[in-house]
Order: C-alpha cells, then sequence, then structure tokens
C-alpha cells in the first residue's frame, strides 16, 4: 500500500518476494507517520487552505455581522498613501474602511498565529532533541483517548510522535504565509472575506498552540491532565531574598528548564530562587512546582525595578522591549536567548560559559546574547550566585521622605494622566505624596498597568512609577499567593462526566479567562468573576496571565481561588490548563465534548463540529485584559468555533467586534434535524465578540453567551436564572429579553414563574419547540451551501 | 493645553476631528433640530463629581428636560434608578453604536433610526472607538460628546475643560435654558 497526502510517503509491504530476497512487514515513512490504523472516516475539509470553510465563516459572519472601530482613519502601509479613509471615502489602492479595517484585523491575528507557530516549531525541535523523534505525545496517559483534538479536527491527523508535530507545523507555517500574503495591497478587498480569513489564522493557531504544549507535555514532564497539579508560589512576597535570584521573562521555556536542570545536576536547587514573568514562568512551575511566579507581564517594571533579580534571562514573547535598558538602570546582569528578541546585545553563544560568566559578574558586559538554551542556564546560574553577595549590601530603597520630595516636583501638567491608558489620577495622587500622605499614591497601584508611560510623559523627570510602587511597598511585600500549575489537557472521563450536563444545559456553561493584564481596573476584577462563576456551578477554565491574576486575590475568608476550588474540569472547578499555548486544550475540551460524549468524527471534519459547538455547547471565553496579537489570534480560533468572547473596555481598540442582531428576528433560525423545519431559536449565543464596559455588565454578558439553541428546558432555566440574577444585581431590572430566551413555560426558572409569565403574557410570546439546532440546512452537505 | 487635543495624548484620529463646544447654546440647538436623538450614558457618569452632584445626574435633567430616551451601558442603569430614572434602555455600548449605525434601526421606540448620539461617561478610550466606529458608519447620525475631555471622533465634543467650567456647561444645556420645542422621540 503506498499512501500519499501532502508531502508525505508511507510504504507498508506485507510480504514481497523479490531476486535479491524476502521481505514481509516492512513499512517506511517519509514525512509522516501512516495514519493506517486509525479507522475513522476522513471528513471533507482535512488540512482546509484559505477558502475550504469560507461557507461556514460567511454563516456566522452574517448572523455575526462586524462593526468596525477604527484606530486611525487612514491607510499608511504603502506609498500610494497616507490614505484618508474616513466614512466612505476609498484609498489609492481603492480599499475602503471596513476591509481596511479587516485587513489590520487579519493581521493582528496572523501576527499572533505566527507567533505561536514559531514557539511551536522552537519546542518541537528542542523536544525533539531532548527526547528523540519518536518520543511519543502523551498528553495524558491513558486519561487521553483524543490526544489532539484540534489537529486531529482541523488536519485530519492522528499524531503520534513528536516528529509528527513537524507535519502539522509545515501545515501552519504554509497557512500562515498566504494568509499574510492576503493583506498585500491591491489584492483582497472585501471586509468579509478578510474576516474568513482572520478566523483561518484564529483556527490555524489552534493547532500551533496544540502543537507547541502536545511537546512540552510528552517531552518535558509535565502533569498530564493532572487534576490535582502542585500548587506553585506566587508573587513578589513570596521570593527569598536570602538567596540569589534568577528571573526569566517571556513565553518559551528551554532556557529556564535548563536553569532548573542545572540547578539540579549541581545539587543546588535549594539555594538559588527560580522566578518568572509572564507564561514562561507558568510552564517553568509546571516543570518544577519550586519555579515561583511573580505575575503577569504587568510585573516587569515594578520587580526588575525592585532590584531584586540578581539575573534576568529573557526569551519571546511578552517582553518589555526595554527590558535590556531597566536591567542596565538596575545593575542587573541580562541574557537575551531567543534570535527573535536579540536585544542589541552581543552574541557571546560560541564563547566558554566561563569566560562569559566572568564578563557578566564584573560588570564588563551588561548583557550577552546566548542562542544556546543549555549554555544560557548555566551561566544565569553561576553569575546570580556570584553577584549576589554585593547586590544585596548595595540595596536601599525609598523612604517616605525621599518619595515625598520627588512628588513635591510636580508641576500638575497632567501629562501623566494624559498617558496612562487607565486615565489614573496621579496628578492627584502627586500633590497629596507632596505634602507626605503616600496614600493615594499607593492606591494607583491596584490599578496601575506597569507601563510606564507617566515616566515618559513627565517634563520634569519624575520616576513617577518607581514612585507608585516604593509608596506601595508593604503591598508588594504581601505578594503571597498560590497558583494551580498547569494542568494541560482535559481528560476523557471528565468530558464523559460533564459532555451531558454541558450539552443539555444542565451545567450552566464553561467560562474561560485567558488572555493578558491589560486590565481597566485591575486584575482583581478577573478573580472576582472566575469566583463568582465558579462559586454559581460553572466550570471556569482559566490559563496564562488571565491563570495568575485569578490567583492573586483572597475572598472575604482570606481563601486563595485555587485552594477553594478543585482543579477538575467540573461544575464549580477552577483549571488552570497552563501558559497561553495550552488555551488549546480548551478549545480541544469543547471538540472533545462533540467526539466522545456524542461520537460525532472529528477528522478533518471542522464545518459540522465547529455547528456542534457552536448550537450545543454553552462556552464563552473572556479576555478581560487582552492586550496583544496573540490573544486577538486565540479569540479568532474560538470564534471559528462559534465560541463567543467578551473582552474588556480596551478590547474595542481591536477595531472591531462581531455582534448579533437580538432585534432582527430572521438571524436566529436554525434547522431542526429532527424535522428539517426551519425554528427560531432565539440569539443564543447573542455576539461572537463583544467589549463590556464594566465588570458587572461583563458578568451579565457571559451569563446570557452561555445559552445555546440545545439546552433542554432544565438547562435553559438553570441559565436563564443565574442571567436574570446577575442582571437584576446589576441593572436593578429584569432583562427586557426575556421572552427569546422562553421556548415552553418548562423553560421558566421555578422560583421566577409568576414574574416571568406575567411578562409573557404582555408580549407576543408563543411556544415554540425545542430544536436539535444546526445552522445546516437538513441534508446539505456543507461544501455545497451557498455563500 | 488646547482645548481640541486629545485628552489621552496618543489618542489622534485623522483628518476629520470634531468641533470644539464652545457655546452650549449650540447643544441645545442641535438637539432640537434632532428627530430620533438618543443619549447613551457610560458607567463613569455615576462616579464623577462635578461640585456638589455626580455628572450622571445632568444628565437625567438632560433626559429629562429635552425628553431624550436614554441608553445605560455598563451598569449605570442601577445609578439612574436610585436617582427615580427607570425608562432607560439597557445595553453594551458596542452593541448601541452598531444599532445607531444602522440606517435601517428602527430605533429605540420604533420611530426611524437615531439621527444624534449623545455619548457620556464612558472609559475614554472607550468612548473614542465608539465615536470612531460612529463617525465612519453612521453618516445619518451626529454625534456630541458632553465629558470634559475632548474627544476627537465625535461631531461636537467639548475641549478639555476645568470642573468649574464643565459645570456651568452642563447646567447651561440642562437647567438653565429650556428647548425650544420637543424633539420627536
Amino acid at each position: 500500500m503506498l499512501r500519499l497526502t501532502e508531502k508525505k510517503i508511507a510504504l507498508t509491504i506485507k510480504e514481497l518476494d523479490s531476486g535479491f530476497g524476502r521481505i514481509r512487514d516492512l513499512s517506511v515513512s517519509i514525512g509522516k507517520l501512516s495514519t493506517g490504523e486509525w479507522t475513522e472516516p476522513e471528513g471533507p475539509t482535512p488540512f482546509p487552505t484559505l477558502a475550504t470553510l469560507r461557507a461556514w465563516d460567511r454563516k456566522l459572519l452574517s448572523r455575526y455581522q462586524p462593526f468596525y472601530m477604527p484606530f486611525c482613519d487612514l491607510c499608511c502601509m504603502c506609498t500610494f498613501g497616507k490614505c484618508d479613509l474616513t466614512g466612505t471615502k476609498k484609498g489609492a489602492c481603492g480599499i475602503t474602511m471596513p476591509a481596511q479595517q479587516a485587513r489590520t484585523v487579519l493581521l493582528t491575528a496572523c501576527v499572533g498565529a505566527a507567533t505561536h507557530t514559531s514557539h511551536a516549531r522552537e519546542l518541537v525541535t528542542y523536544a525533539i532533541k531532548r527526547a528523540g523523534r519518536d518520543c511519543i505525545i502523551e498528553p495524558g496517559g491513558n486519561a487521553i483517548g483524543v490526544e489532539a483534538p484540534v489537529i486531529r479536527l482541523v488536519c485530519g491527523e492522528k499524531p503520534q510522535t513528536l516528529a509528527d508535530l513537524e507535519t502539522i507545523l509545515d501545515y501552519c507555517e504554509s497557512q500562515i504565509t498566504s494568509l499574510l500574503a492576503a493583506t498585500h495591497t491591491g489584492q483582497e478587498g472585501d471586509s468579509l472575506d478578510f474576516e474568513s480569513k482572520v478566523l483561518h489564522a484564529g483556527m490555524i493557531d489552534q493547532v500551533g498552540m496544540e502543537v507547541a504544549d502536545l511537546a512540552q507535555i510528552s517531552a518535558l514532564g509535565y502533569p498530564k491532565a493532572d487534576p490535582d497539579a502542585p500548587l506553585a508560589a506566587l508573587g513578589m512576597g513570596t521570593v527569598e531574598t536570602s538567596k540569589p535570584v534568577i528571573l526569566v521573562i517571556g513565553h518559551n521555556v528551554p532556557p529556564s528548564v535548563a536553569i532548573i536542570d542545572y540547578l539540579a545536576r549541581e545539587n543546588i536547587t535549594d539555594h538559588v530562587e527560580v522566578t518568572g514573568i509572564c507564561c514562561t514562568s507558568i510552564d517553568a512551575s509546571r516543570y518544577s512546582p519550586r519555579a515561583k511566579i511573580i505575575g503577569p507581564m504587568s510585573w516587569q517594571l515594578r520587580y526588575i525595578r525592585s532590584g531584586i533579580p540578581d539575573v534576568i534571562v529573557v526569551d519571546e514573547q511578552c517582553v518589555r522591549t526595554d527590558a535590556f535598558s531597566e536591567a542596565s538602570a538596575a545593575g542587573t546582569p541580562f541574557i537575551a536567548t531567543s534570535d527573535k528578541n536579540c536585544m542589541g546585545l552581543p552574541d557571546r553563544t560560541d564563547d566558554p560559559a566561563d569566560a562569559i560568566v566572568m564578563d557578566l559578574a564584573d560588570g564588563r558586559q551588561k548583557g550577552v546574547l546566548i542562542l544556546d538554551p543549555e549554555k544560557a542556564g548555566e551561566v544565569a546560574v553561576r553569575v546570580a550566585r556570584a553577584v549576589m553577595p554585593a547586590r544585596r549590601k548595595s540595596q536601599a530603597s525609598a523612604n517616605p521622605e525621599s518619595i515625598r520630595e520627588k512628588a513635591a516636583e510636580c508641576t500638575q501638567c497632567n501629562l501623566c494622566q494624559r498617558a496612562c491608558p487607565n486615565d489614573l489620577a496621579i496628578p492627584h495622587a502627586m500633590k497629596s505624596a507632596g505634602d507626605g500622605d503616600l496614600s493615594l499614591l499607593s492606591s494607583l497601584y491596584d490599578t496601575c498597568i506597569g507601563c510606564g508611560r507617566c515616566e515618559h510623559a513627565c517634563t520634569k523627570e519624575i520616576p513617577v512609577h518607581s514612585l507608585i510602587i516604593s509608596a506601595a511597598a508593604d503591598k508588594i511585600k504581601n505578594e503571597k499567593y498560590v497558583i494551580r500549575s498547569g494542568r494541560g489537557a482535559i481528560q476523557d472521563i471528565e468530558i464523559r462526566n460533564v459532555g451531558g450536563p454541558i450539552v443539555l444545559g444542565e451545567i450552566p456553561g464553561v467560562v474561560a479567562f485567558v488572555g493578558c493584564s491589560n486590565f481597566a481596573n485591575g486584575g482583581k476584577e478577573i478573580a472576582e468573576m472566575a469566583v463568582e462563576f465558579a462559586k454559581r456551578r460553572y466550570i471556569v477554565v482559566t490559563s496564562g496571565c488571565a491563570a495568575m491574576s485569578i490567583g492573586m486575590y483572597r475572598d472575604d475568608e482570606g481563601k486563595n481561588p485555587y485552594e477553594r476550588f478543585p482543579g477538575s474540569f467540573t461544575a464549580g472547578g477552577l483549571v488552570n490548563v497552563g501558559s497561553c499555548v495550552a488555551n488549546a486544550h480548551i478549545a480541544g475540551a469543547t471538540i472533545k465534548i462533540a467526539s466522545i460524549f456524542a461520537r460525532r468524527n472529528l477528522r478533518g471534519n471542522y464545518a459540522e463540529i465547529a455547528d456542534y459547538v457552536h448550537n450545543r455547547v454553552g462556552a464563552v471565553g473572556v479576555a478581560w485584559g487582552a492586550m496583544s496579537q496573540k490573544a486577538a489570534a486565540i479569540s479568532s480560533g474560538f470564534w471559528r468555533l462559534g465560541i463567543p468572547v467578551v473582552v474588556g473596555p480596551h478590547g474595542t481598540k481591536y477595531r472591531r467586534m462581531l455582534l448579533g442582531r437580538a432585534d432582527r428576528d430572521a438571524d436566529w433560525y436554525v434547522c431542526d434535524q429532527r424535522t428539517g423545519e426551519e425554528v427560531y431559536a432565539g440569539p443564543a449565543p447573542e455576539h461572537l465578540f463583544v467589549a463590556a464596559e464594566t465588570k458587572e455588565e461583563a458578568m451579565v454578558l457571559i451569563a446570557k453567551l452561555c445559552m445555546r439553541p440545545n439546552d433542554t428546558s432544565r438547562g435553559r432555566a438553570m441559565k436563564l436564572s443565574n442571567y436574570i440574577d446577575l442582571y437584576q444585581r446589576n441593572n436593578g431590572v429584569m432583562p427586557d429579553d426575556i421572552p427569546r430566551y422562553i421556548r415552553t413555560m418548562t423553560d421558566i426558572p421555578v422560583t421566577l414563574k409568576g414574574d416571568i409569565s406575567r411578562i409573557l403574557s404582555q408580549s407576543d410570546w408563543k411556544e415554540r419547540p425545542i430544536p436539535d439546532p444546526t445552522l445546516f440546512r437538513h441534508n446539505k452537505p456543507v461544501s455545497t451551501e451557498e455563500h | 493645553m488646547s482645548s481640541a487635543e486629545p485628552w489621552q495624548t496618543a489618542e489622534v484620529s485623522g483628518p476629520k476631528k470634531s468641533a470644539v463646544i464652545t457655546k452650549p447654546a449650540m447643544v441645545r440647538a442641535v438637539i432640537n433640530r434632532a428627530r430620533h436623538p438618543v443619549l447613551l450614558i457610560g458607567n463613569r457618569a455615576a462616579s464623577l463629581d462635578i461640585v456638589e452632584k455626580k455628572f450622571v445626574d445632568y444628565l437625567i435633567d438632560l433626559a429629562l428636560v429635552h425628553k431624550i430616551p436614554v441608553i445605560a451601558t455598563g451598569h449605570v442603569n442601577k445609578a439612574l434608578r436610585d436617582r427615580g430614572y427607570t425608562s432607560a434602555i439597557i445595553m453594551p455600548a458596542v452593541e448601541a453604536g452598531q444599532r445607531i449605525a444602522d440606517p435601517l434601526w428602527h430605533g429605540l421606540h420604533g420611530r426611524g433610526p437615531c439621527d444624534l448620539a449623545i455619548i457620556a461617561g464612558m472609559p475614554y478610550p472607550m468612548e473614542w472607538t465608539l465615536l470612531s466606529g460612529l463617525k465612519h458608519a453612521a453618516p445619518h447620525t451626529k454625534t456630541i460628546s458632553l465629558d470634559n475631555t475632548y474627544q476627537p471622533n465625535a461631531t461636537w465634543s467639548f475641549g478639555n475643560l476645568s470642573i468649574k467650567d464643565w459645570q456651568e456647561h452642563l447646567t447651561a444645556i440642562t437647567v438653565e435654558t429650556a428647548p425650544e420645542g420637543p424633539a420627536d422621540v
């Protein structure tokens, strides 16, 4: 048998008698394994290219239409321009404002997808070097049968070894290149076609993320789908400054692993603190629970400036671009380790470790580039140990009088506040601090996102951010929390247990808090939301910086959310899947519900499964502090699966929303697969991408967006009960859209029977059937659906 | 600082910028000309102090004096109800923006699409982006920002005002000058 698919060849010879001998059971694979033992029938869209799923995208985009909010009136992308695209004007290439906005969103999503995919490529190469090409992909041992739901669904492949992942990445890279090519001046001009490509970029991003996390879980021995993954220390207050302290920043874990390995080899694990910021710290804690997490990206300036880290190691993504100059100002030796992030430093990769250590420890060089994680790990540890004693002697913290003196220089020009993304009342706090009261300055710490723009705006060169963190020194000392280490994938048995209750609506929803820390009102809000929904028995899932912010919280009884709620994928669970790339497990869990619970074929069967997820799995993503292009790509991946995403107020800067129109009944018909009839199913879910102005508004939206056409009456009643309760609590009245969500009288929550019956009687509500819903017309295959 | 500089320094928009409202009477005239105005009140209106009242108090006065229907965004409706104003429509700001931008929208009370959107009390960058969306996608709708921070994407915006000047402007619009005739809402 000879199979030829894409770039791969698999040759199997059962028995061959030839002149040169007899061959039995010979199997040769080039480029990719044979998936001959995987008997699942292949669906219609394995390895989809840019337009393969266009019909599905158009279905979503006709219901959830883009509302563009341009960040600039101009297009500045070619030398035709600048072009003024205000209103209905066109650019020199003919592009309109909606198309230009969609094009920009596509570029953003491509950057995100490329970042995760490049990260995945490096991790796979690293993992193969460490564990071998034949290392089995094993995200959860016997607990997981569907090891790569996203890859199975998108690519129609069942990867078994690390080498198999290389072929998957070949596909991702080709798609991202084509998507990027589509943004060139003078071709695509239809905003919805750009939007379809945005969804494609998001789907590819999900594949890249899954590859990345499967590789590192398999090769580095992370927790394997373990609900009881250990708790790791979180917060600046947990750092033992009596020891040398290493800070790792970024997302790509190999240098952190090398540090931890070197410490173990030298038997000095207990003598050095390994601390981290951003996702590399989450992954370091998956590798060793002794690694400590300082916090999300917004903690970089404050921690570097604290002088606590004795050496700083950066890899890639979400590293402040001025990290080296900040480290130099703090006198902290600095090591860059990624060719994507060289920071202008001299390349010392080929030099002996002894020489690099000497140069950094003596201060002859303030920073170096070492593109060899093992060497970087050794150098980091040795430098930290060498410089620590002298650094501890020289450290002096700002005292209240010095803060007062600096603050008194403020001229109240307001430029700091006008530069602050959160419009913090810095001048007022400065005036108060200049008069000797540091309390207002300290309170700014709670909502400061640590960008430092205030300092660059200050004409008096007041170190505004440093004054804020100095005034908040006591708070920082008390940042002592825990976070459950990233567990990775969701077990098949967990899916079996909750698949039915989720699809029937009896678990009111799966809420995924993901993304960055660009919060408008501090990280506390995302923790409060997570606790609220866990208490309401939703399944709460989290990852990355959001998982850290949830951990930096104690309730009124002093309990940390990770100590209060179990780490299992169950009602009332709080599940930290891991770093950014572990987001693929969240999408994967929804896909696995279709596979394990509903026994739908995944293999290259994207549109059918997305239709299933969209209509039946009450999942909502919440990227409350989303900042990055990666967050945009992650959201886009959820959208293509029909999963809504809620962002915070800064999320409007992503330039467009995908909003449904509840007031247009015609938009909300689905096909009832039992009867073939078109049935009004209500606006469930109402939006695909929506920004909330406040935490309270977000919680109402989350509860509402968990409703799905497939909900049973019992499930719908439970979802409505949560929605109405949150709505009433935050708005003081009953929602006015209740009739849209009541299909039969049995949908009404028992405790609200009287009120809702009255509302229904005053409207033109009529009982309607609960459909077996699909967006596809009955018996009409996906590929022949018109746009 | 010029009164026509965006409050957040980097939030410049492009060639089409809002006109600064120098005379509150102009706002009254625009409202009186509008057939289907709407007032979007954001959540910050409930917490912003303007001398002895909150911003939201002035906005309620505005709605009542000029009979303008209100969309409450965020969770400001509670503050409205606490003050006895109970007829607001509750809607996320971006959802309201999408509907206002729709020339076929039946409007809050089924009388036709919105031709004037008065916006106030949202986080500055969110209001900025929302107004940008309307500037580009809603040629049938004029917009007014009543915050004391200049919003370049509105049709008309207050400049960057001191609290005292802001109070005077708002008072002039809401109390001291009665409308010449009710808007058709």
